[in-house]
């Protein structure tokens, strides 16, 4: 039998004051009530360890840097002792072979009892050609992984949506995991990285209580997804005075104003930077004085430009955003409705000629 | 032409008026303008915004009421919308014209063309109407029904996203608008372009009011005022019914 969370933890040399310190911490993160911290507790001293395979596809691993840096004090020594994460092949010993064996070895020993964690999506076309895992196409991998799991996280934009490597014109056709596997529930986590500690108290709150977090239509956890950074920003009183950065030198700019006109993508993307913010809650985007560039959301490369309040929309090659496009036609319309009342008049003249004469 | 053929005696004999529109089609219309109006005076603002206020953001609320104009007439606007609606089944047929395209009726669509060539400058004489025009009828119903429609839906899905999940107009609207377009910022982008296209039917329509009051063979701008359609000629009116 696995070992339980609680014997990985002192095994450790983590004193049972700094575990139940641990689970009080993790109760507020999830939003718990202190009624839970000893249910918390309780799950980890007599559940076995779930195992986890971490998959990577076509990413560039900011999600696993991500999650080894969560700031939370034993996130780093816990979680990735207390869950069994079997195989992770950026951060593991093993190589090579043996290190697929072990994929192997997971999925018939606990299978339908896995979590499959996927960092990174699978490239579609050219036969998956462009992303090749121990000689095979990493789109094999996945579904081989995803047949006998219990449930996915899709760390990340690149499994959540596709991110940068799906973006127009998309040449390897890069698709998100949940266009791939249909069949299995599906946790998204988006963000390029997500939080550190967005993603450990995911995986906290499915070993904790054993089912998954409750999700928005989207597949978001809704603690976490259920806000727009907009919401919670520090700077919302001066969206609310109409008070804006108007260029990036202004004064405005460094009185932290709101960056709103400077393209802040805060308004329209859900996620927690606003209140957990980044790095033991040192920062976050807005904070450092450039805009949300919006990278929890579906296709936020093509939603550009990161730098103007309206999104620029391609036609005839060339890019021009809503307001031009629709001033535009409204002064084609204009201009043909003011031609329309000469011909009008002429015509009206012309008949009153006919009339007259 | 037509009127100048026409004895003064027989103007005088002219068909007498119709009640077309109801008091509540009437009030709609101008309470739907007005608001149509501050939605997208405000809504333009919000998109690109005033220039930044100066002192302190505590004696300041400028984006805050600009926000509110327009969520308030968008409120006005919607249950309008619905007014309306619920007065096409209450009010005479001239109230359910607007919503019903006559789409499998020949004459009709041949009275589309007829008012096209009218427009054109193709023909000598447009037909006449105690309802809406045939195309003038597919301009609106398109523009300004489903156009309206759509902003509806859309402004009630970015009006959801600051209510926060578990309001009704997150669950109603926003919950599924926003995966249908994609995400957030789309659903901005189209609300924005079709703000566009009714600035664009408003031109259109305010011309076409005035043109066909002086133009064409039945009153327009008092008819939308006072209810009653009158005629300048004695002929037989067009309209299928």
């Amino acid at each position: 039998m696995t070992e339980t969370f609680y014997e990985v933890m002192r095994r450790q040399g983590i004193t049972r004051r700094s575990f139940i310190k641990y689970c009080s911490l993790t109760a507020t993160a999830l939003g718990l009530g202190p009624t839970f911290i000893p249910k918390i507790a309780h799950a980890m001293e007599t559940k076995p360890r779930i195992p986890i395979l971490w998959l990577h596809g076509l990413e560039c691993t900011c999600c696993s840097e991500s999650f080894i840096r969560s700031a939370h004090p034993l996130a780093k020594d816990v979680i990735l002792s207390m869950v069994s994460l079997d195989y992770d092949d950026t951060i593991m010993a093993a190589a090579g072979h043996q290190a697929e064996a072990i994929v192997e070895e997971t999925i018939e020993k606990y299978s339908g009892n896995y979590i499959l964690a996927v960092e990174g999506n699978p490239p579609l076309n050219q036969d998956g050609m462009s992303c090749i895992i121990g000689g095979k196409p990493f789109l094999d991998q996945l579904t081989h992984a995803a047949e006998h799991c219990k449930a996915i996280i899709s760390w990340g934009s690149c499994a959540s949506y596709g991110c940068v490597q799906a973006a127009a014109p998309n040449p390897t056709q890069a698709t998100p995991v949940h266009k791939v596997i249909h069949n299995k529930p599906i946790i998204k986590v988006p963000g390029c990285p997500p939080i550190a500690e967005v993603m450990t108290a995911v995986v906290t709150y499915i070993l904790t209580f054993e089912r998954m977090p409750e999700l928005d239509r989207q597949g978001r956890p809704k603690m976490f997804y259920s806000q727009r950074i907009h919401d919670k920003c520090y700077r919302r009183p001066h969206f609310d005075a109409g008070q804006f950065v108007e260029s990036w030198d202004d004064d405005a700019a460094r009185k932290g104003y709101c960056l709103y006109k400077m393209g802040c993508k805060g308004p329209t993307t859900y996620n927690a930077c606003s209140t957990i913010r980044w790095n033991e809650g040192t920062s976050f985007p807005i904070q450092a004085g450039h805009g949300c560039i919006g990278c929890s959301e579906d296709g936020f490369w093509d939603k550009g430009s990161w730098y103007a309040r309206l999104t620029d929309i391609p036609q005839f090659g060339v890019e021009a955003n809503a307001d031009k496009v629709g001033a535009t036609a409204a002064a084609v319309v204009g201009t043909a409705t003011v031609a329309h009342i000469a011909a009008s008049a002429v015509k009206r003249a012309m008949q009153k000629g006919d009339q007259e004469s | 032409m037509t009127t100048g053929q026409q004895t003064e005696q027989e103007l005088y004999r002219s068909e007498p008026a119709v009640y077309v529109y109801e008091a509540p089609v009437r009030l709609w219309h101008w309470i739907n303008a007005l608001c149509v109006i501050v939605l997208c005076v405000t809504g333009y603002f919000i998109g690109s915004p005033l220039p930044t206020m100066p002192g302190e953001a505590s004696d300041h609320f400028l984006m805050g009421y600009i926000r509110f104009a327009h969520f308030s007439a968008g409120y006005v606007l919607a249950i309008g919308f619905l007014y309306r609606i619920f007065w096409a089944f209450m009010g005479n047929h001239h109230a359910r014209q607007l919503f019903i395209l006559p789409i499998t009726n020949r004459h009709w669509w041949k009275g589309v063309l007829h008012e096209a060539k009218w427009y054109a400058f193709l023909t000598k004489e447009p037909h006449k109407y105690i309802g809406h025009n045939p195309l003038a009828l597919l301009f609106m119903h398109v523009m300004l029904v489903w156009g309206t429609v759509f902003m509806i839906f859309t402004g009630f899905a970015l009006y959801g996203e600051g209510t926060g999940m578990g309001s009704w107009q997150y669950e109603w609207f926003s919950s599924w608008i926003i995966p249908l377009f994609g995400q957030s910022q789309d659903v901005h982008t189209w609300h924005h372009l079709v703000m566009w296209v009714i600035i664009c039917f408003i031109i259109i329509h305010v011309y076409v009011a005035i043109r066909e009051d002086i133009m064409s063979r039945q009153s327009m701008i008092s008819t939308m005022v006072s209810g009653w359609r009158t005629f300048k000629d004695n002929r037989a009116v067009d309209d299928e019914s």
